[in-house]
């Protein structure tokens, strides 16, 4: 016992006492270490490690929202997104054999050097190698497996209707933003907006937890539009039909609900393709319906002799005394291309002379004249909100002079905009209240304004009655089965400050007379075939499309079916231009 | 016993998940095909189409205003259908 004892205390004596020291210093500095590494991980460098472990399971996702789709009032599709993908390449990335490339360029339809040379140039970090391709199309393209080149999914608008509704519509640009038209208007609206989410992803790639949503997606709203896809048509066919027979530079057409001021057609010719973005010209992508500016001529008479009968300055059956035609006022002369000595105000309307409208016109304070034309909606957008919407020209009473007062009563020295003779026709389609346009469907009633007294305005749609009937301006607009009232317009057009020998050729009419449901309003620019009358060149249009919308509605007959009275052609009466 | 649990029925929720999220896919892919089928019908439908149609394989055309005949509600009382 006590050798042992003896043996262990000589044995500790034998040990030197560094040893112990250097063991506890080494310890000691392995726990710092520790400690220092455990700080280090934990504390200085813990946001970056934690991303990296995140990175490994954690993804954030996007999540696409589409555009919304604009359709007709009965649903049909006008404008659609559809999925498509786009292929990138990321030069850096990029490893591809020659072999490979070929393939490639095989697919994508492109020269293969060139496609080389753009995967390859290394100065750029992103480059497109083509867009939008069909989703079949861009699966083969990941099937090649090339390092380095990507799918990006997007969007592509597609138009059904093609040509017809283009320039209503608008179109979008290759990232599916609204350049014009209704997808510029409601591009907020129709826009979706991508939202984002994090996830947890396992080793398959699929996603197994659903971690927090960064953002919501917002997918874009569905646009319903007040438009007749079957109405639009005819209205297409037709305007086009007038515009190539009579060798015209453009036309253009709109038919309104007479009940609710909806837009049910909107058209245009020439037109253009919005599926194909090139081939676009500016001029064709216009919507002149609601851009385009042009001196109505005789199509406004109806507003000055309205507006005379409301002030009760004339009666309908008042006699004007229309000057054998020839009304010399300021130094200028007004004529008529059928003179008579003395016209009743109707047959003003109908035989559309000159010399009675101005007349007529003048028999108003040209404040009262200048307010009643503001009131019909002239000179102000008609708040449709199309881009590019003009207000027209109705210049400031104070600086008229008594010749201008005149013509303007049969539409020269005015500027209006086809929407908005339109409307202002719905004062006299609805016991003279003028309605407000809109090109999406309405669920309500239309509330307007009381423009005419109920008593005008259905002494003016009589009169405009009689312009159909033979002795009238347009017998051509006569429909079977339906009452008809409406007014034809020829009128100069204005160059350089002069009125030239081209015209504009306009109509604007109402149908079934006795309880009116739709207005259409056609013009067409500078006709240089054989006729250029408004009520040989736009009436055949008017009954061409308002007869399709009258059945196409199932709108009841008004007249007995052999209403039609086709006129003498010796006897054709041409308006005063 | 207590943590077999949680791991459990954590393996099943993630289960569930990927079920949920396929299921969601589909309907997504299904939005797609129901946007392309109405772009289709919409070309079909196409009123160009269908005049052509109807003027020339079937020989159909606009009735002359004598070979409509309106029934009106009012005097259609008893046999509306």
């Amino acid at each position: 016992m006590h050798h042992t004892s003896t043996l262990q205390t000589s044995g500790q004596m034998a040990l030197p006492p560094w040893r112990s020291r250097v063991l506890f210093v080494c310890l000691l500095a392995g726990f710092a270490g520790l400690l220092a590494r455990g700080v280090y991980l934990q504390g200085i460098n813990n946001g970056f490690l934690q991303q990296k472990g995140d990175a490994r399971y954690g993804r954030v996702v996007t999540i696409n929202a589409h555009r919304g789709m604009i359709s007709d009032r009965n649903g049909e599709p006008l404008a659609i997104s559809t999925p498509v993908d786009s292929i990138w390449a990321s030069p850096q990335d990029v490893k591809a054999t020659p072999k490979q490339i070929k393939k490639l360029a095989n697919l994508l339809d492109l020269n293969a050097a060139e496609l080389k040379r753009r995967m390859l140039n290394k100065s750029r970090d992103f480059v497109y190698l083509k867009r939008q391709l069909p989703p079949e199309l861009a699966g083969k393209v990941a099937g090649l497996g090339i390092p380095g080149v990507s799918l990006q999914r997007e969007y592509r608008r597609y138009y059904p209707s093609g040509d017809v509704t283009s320039q209503l519509l608008g179109v979008t640009n290759v990232d599916d933003k609204g350049q014009e038209g209704i997808e510029l208007a409601l591009q907020s609206r129709l826009s979706g907006k991508p939202g984002s989410q994090r996830v947890i992803k396992d080793r398959r790639g699929q996603i197994v937890e659903d971690v927090a949503s960064l953002r919501l997606p917002k997918e874009g709203e569905n646009v319903v539009l007040s438009l007749d896809n079957k109405i639009q048509f005819m209205a297409f066919r037709e305007i086009r039909k007038a515009v190539e027979e009579h060798k015209a530079k453009a036309g253009s057409i709109v038919v309104l609900d007479a009940k609710t001021g909806e837009v049910l057609a909107l058209t245009n010719w020439p037109s253009f393709n919005p599926n194909n973005r090139s081939n676009q010209e500016p001029e064709m992508k216009r919507n002149r319906v609601v851009t385009d500016m042009f001196e109505p001529g005789s199509t406004m008479k109806p507003f000055a002799i309205a507006a005379a009968l409301d002030l009760g300055k004339i009666k309908p059956d008042s006699i004007i005394n229309t000057e054998h035609g020839v009304y010399t006022l300021g130094g200028r002369t007004i004529h008529d291309t059928h003179p008579e000595a003395s016209l009743s105000v109707a047959q003003v309307i109908q035989k559309s002379s000159n010399v009675g409208a101005a007349k007529i016109a003048l028999l108003m304070q040209p404040k009262q004249f200048w307010q009643s034309l503001t009131k019909d909606g002239f000179g102000a957008r008609t708040g449709s909100g199309f881009p590019g919407e003009s207000a027209g020209i109705v210049r400031d009473y104070k600086k008229w002079r008594p010749i201008e007062q005149a013509t303007m009563a049969y539409g020269n020295g005015i500027s209006v905009t086809l929407l908005q003779l339109a409307r202002a026709y719905t004062a006299f389609a609805n016991s003279g209240e003028l309605l407000p346009v809109t090109l999406f469907k309405k669920e309500g009633p239309s509330i307007g304004v009381s423009r005419f007294s109920s008593a005008t305005a259905h002494a003016v749609k009589d009169m405009l009655e009689m312009v159909v009937r033979p002795g009238g301006t347009a017998p051509l607009a006569q429909i079977p089965g339906y009452r008809v009232a409406g007014k034809t317009g020829t009128a100069h057009k204005v160059k350089g400050g002069r009125y030239v020998d081209h015209y504009v050729a306009s109509f604007v009419g109402m149908a079934p007379a006795s309880n009116p449901r739709f207005i259409v309003a056609v013009m067409v620019n500078d006709p240089s075939g054989a006729a250029y009358y408004g009520g040989l060149v736009a009436a055949p249009v008017f009954r061409n499309v308002m007869g399709a919308a009258l059945r196409q509605f199932n709108v009841p007959n008004d007249a007995p079916l052999g209403n039609v009275m086709r006129p003498d052609p010796s006897e054709f009466i041409g308006e005063d231009v | 016993m207590c943590a077999l649990g949680v791991v459990t029925s954590q393996h099943r929720a993630r289960k569930y998940f990927i079920a949920l999220q396929s299921e969601k896919d589909r309907a997504q892919e299904m939005e797609v095909e129901w946007g392309q089928l109405r772009l289709e019908l919409g070309s079909l439908a196409l009123p160009v189409r269908v005049e052509k149609i109807a003027s020339t394989q079937l020989r159909m055309r606009v009735p002359q205003g004598k070979q409509i005949q309106f029934v009106r509600i009012d005097s259609a009382k008893g046999v509306a259908p």
